[in-house]
């Protein structure tokens, strides 16, 4: 409940200091396992990035890394199962079962909490989605283990415990969390804060099956209708090669048109600082940020935002940001990598121009 | 209905600071509030309650200041409000606060009956974790249904519920059973504007008191710091990067001049991907 004033202060004297022996009864545990987002028949892709981030650890560790894979058709499992293998697992858990087609918490968490009870895991990651965070929850609390949501960087420390570090306190700073005396130590990962992996398809690895004992009969909550979204226009947004973002520098609403034709001519996606979304200057799917989309493009370029820590989150893997800001002292140039103390709505369309004729001459002298 | 409403009180600002020498929170002196995404369970409990008839209790745990928080429900409409509080909770994490919570709408359920729906918050502005309405769900055996856009159609006589949820790739329509733990999408609704008279019973009106013990919690190795199986090691500031961005374009005379700069900086970094927008602009 964080209601006390120094909570994490007592919270590291009294008991960080003092790792006590893991319980006999979880030394057991070992290996990571990715909890493998598999809907609609397509594996979500922060359970590959995941793949990647438990491949080092697991490495680190000297065990195995698995992906674990529930669904409802067996054959599309083992199709899934077999990219979990080029992305890095070793082995992959499949459970095909007909009340497993749709994603269900009841029946999603026994299968999860009685693989992990069977096969003792020490370090189970998940994809902080809206699916993997209703998954978690219950989980943990059925396992009656730690859980540490939305962290931004993963480690084993000089004990084999993992520690997890997350943005806290409205993401103003940062808390490295671990699970010392329980197993499976628990995390969530949002989408694109790890980079997604190089595939290597000559990779192959083990397949478990496991036979769920599961009755519809038993399942109180049915799934009546799935409406699909529409392919929104932002869908790309999160895995564009290029994106540009507006703030508060833009001043109107209109000026939000400037990040868009920038955009464009690079062939790349756009978006915004979080209070252009509360003003409703731009729909909050192109929010950009720890609270809307993390992004790792190529080229970055952020246009008038000022760069408080909740956005810096969300931009910092990309290859090579450049802000634009009228502040020198904005924050967004202590992380930015180019920057240009300058006013947006004049430097966005001389940057379009500029980029255009560039390609263009680029495209006849090639 | 018989309808619970957890919530949090949450501090209202992000400009919380650590004490550079101890490394602690400094939470004093910021204003705190009921936590955003609270309200809209606040809301449609609110609803629920005055198309069904039946009543409304918010419950939190937390420092005795909290119970301003429950007063300020009560005074969007609440008919009743409990503040779980004790030392023994300090430090709770997330697994520990599904515990004392579970156990406070245990003890709330013997005395006022078992509630229809238990509304938590999709997450809190502070701890942003979203596992505590899950964790209460689990423990009390509640239907979970999480990131609930609508409540379509529901029959407390016969236990039923039908809702859509925002799935990551679209929404979901499910029919199931009460009693549920349910978490409301933002915007689902709008909290009320409270009446006058609400304001009035809610400036007297008593917030019941349960410390652990009245609340039936005896097994305390489950509660606050004890309870916990997480432990905060370390909080710090981001690190700085040791170089800060390359500034382009100064004194040049004009901005098409910084653009050209700064495009030739861009391209001198990442020269591989002059030629793949190169390539890409051509295909258009």
């Amino acid at each position: 409940m964080n209601s006390s004033a120094p909570r994490p202060a007592a919270a590291a004297g009294s008991r960080a200091g003092m790792k006590k022996e893991l319980p006999e009864h979880f030394r057991s545990y070992k290996h990571v396992w990715v909890f493998i987002e598999f809907e609609q028949g397509e594996i979500h892709p922060v359970s590959l990035e995941l793949l990647g981030e438990g491949r080092k650890l697991a490495d680190q560790l000297q065990v195995e890394l698995a992906g674990v894979l529930l669904g409802g058709c067996g054959a599309a499992l083992t199709g899934a199962a077999g990219i979990c293998h080029s992305y890095g697992a070793d082995v992959v858990y499949v459970v095909a079962h007909p009340v497993l087609a749709d994603y269900r918490n009841e029946p999603y968490t026994r299968v999860m909490t009685d693989l992990v009870r069977k096969f003792e895991p020490e370090i189970m990651l998940l994809g902080a989605t809206v699916l993997g965070r209703d998954l978690a929850g219950s989980v943990a609390t059925t396992l009656q283990t730690g859980l540490t949501a939305d962290c931004t960087e993963l480690a084993i420390d000089d004990e084999r415990s993992l520690a997890a570090t997350r943005p806290t306190f409205g993401g103003s700073l940062l808390c490295t969390i671990h699970t010392l005396n329980f197993r499976p130590q628990m995390a969530t990962v949002r989408p694109r804060v790890m980079p997604l992996p190089v595939p290597d398809t000559s990779r192959t690895g083990r397949i478990v099956e496991y036979q769920a004992e599961l009755e519809e009969s038993d399942i109180v909550t049915k799934v009546i209708d799935f409406l699909a979204d529409r392919n929104s226009e932002s869908a790309q947004l999160a895995f564009a090669d290029v994106a540009v973002a507006g703030g508060l520098g833009l001043r109107s609403a209109e000026n939000v048109s400037l990040v868009r034709d920038l955009a464009q001519v690079l062939g790349g996606d756009w978006g915004g600082s979080r209070p252009l979304v509360q003003k409703g200057w731009i729909p909050s799917d192109r929010q950009i940020g720890q609270t809307g989309k993390t992004i790792r493009p190529r080229l970055y370029i952020a246009a008038g935002i000022s760069g408080a820590i909740q956005h810096r989150v969300g931009v910092e893997g990309s290859d090579l940001i450049v802000a634009i800001n009228t502040d020198p002292n904005a924050p967004i140039f202590e992380f930015a990598h180019l920057g240009v103390v300058g006013d947006a709505t004049v430097l966005l369309p001389a940057l379009t121009e500029a980029f255009r004729s560039r390609l263009a001459v680029n495209r006849l002298a090639g | 209905m018989r309808i619970f409403v957890c919530i949090k009180q949450v501090p209202d600002s992000a400009q919380i600071r650590v004490h550079p020498v101890t490394n602690t929170i400094m939470r004093q002196g910021v204003p705190t509030i009921i936590n955003p995404y609270d309200l809209f369970g606040l809301e449609e409990a609110l609803r629920l309650r005055d198309r069904f008839g039946g009543e409304v209790t918010v419950m939190t745990m937390g420092p005795p200041m909290a119970s301003d928080s429950l007063r300020k429900a009560l005074t969007y409409g609440a008919d009743r409000a409990v503040l779980l509080t004790d030392r023994f909770f300090a430090g709770s994490d997330t697994l520990a606060t599904s515990y004392a919570l579970a156990n406070l709408i245990q003890k709330a359920s013997d005395n006022w009956g078992k509630p229809d729906i238990v509304f938590c918050g999709k997450q809190t502005i502070d701890g942003d974790t979203a596992q505590v309405g899950p964790g209460i769900a689990r423990r009390l055996g509640l239907t979970q249904l999480t990131y609930v856009s609508s409540i379509d159609a529901i029959d407390p006589s016969h236990g039923t519920i039908t809702v859509r949820r925002r799935a990551d790739h679209g929404v979901q329509v499910l029919q199931s059973r009460l009693p549920a733990m349910i978490t409301m999408m933002e915007g689902s609704n709008e909290i009320r504007r409270g009446r006058i008279e609400d304001a009035l019973r809610a400036a007297s009106a008593e917030v019941v008191q349960w410390n652990a013990a009245a609340a039936g919690i005896t097994d305390l190795g489950h509660c606050g710091l004890r309870g916990s199986p997480t432990v905060v090691k370390k909080v710090f500031a981001p690190p700085s990067r040791e170089e800060k961005a390359t500034l382009v374009g100064e004194g040049a005379a004009n901005p098409t001049a910084v653009a050209n700069d700064l495009i030739t900086q861009i391209f001198a970094r990442q020269p591989v991907l002059e030629g793949d927008l190169m390539h890409a602009a051509a295909r258009h």
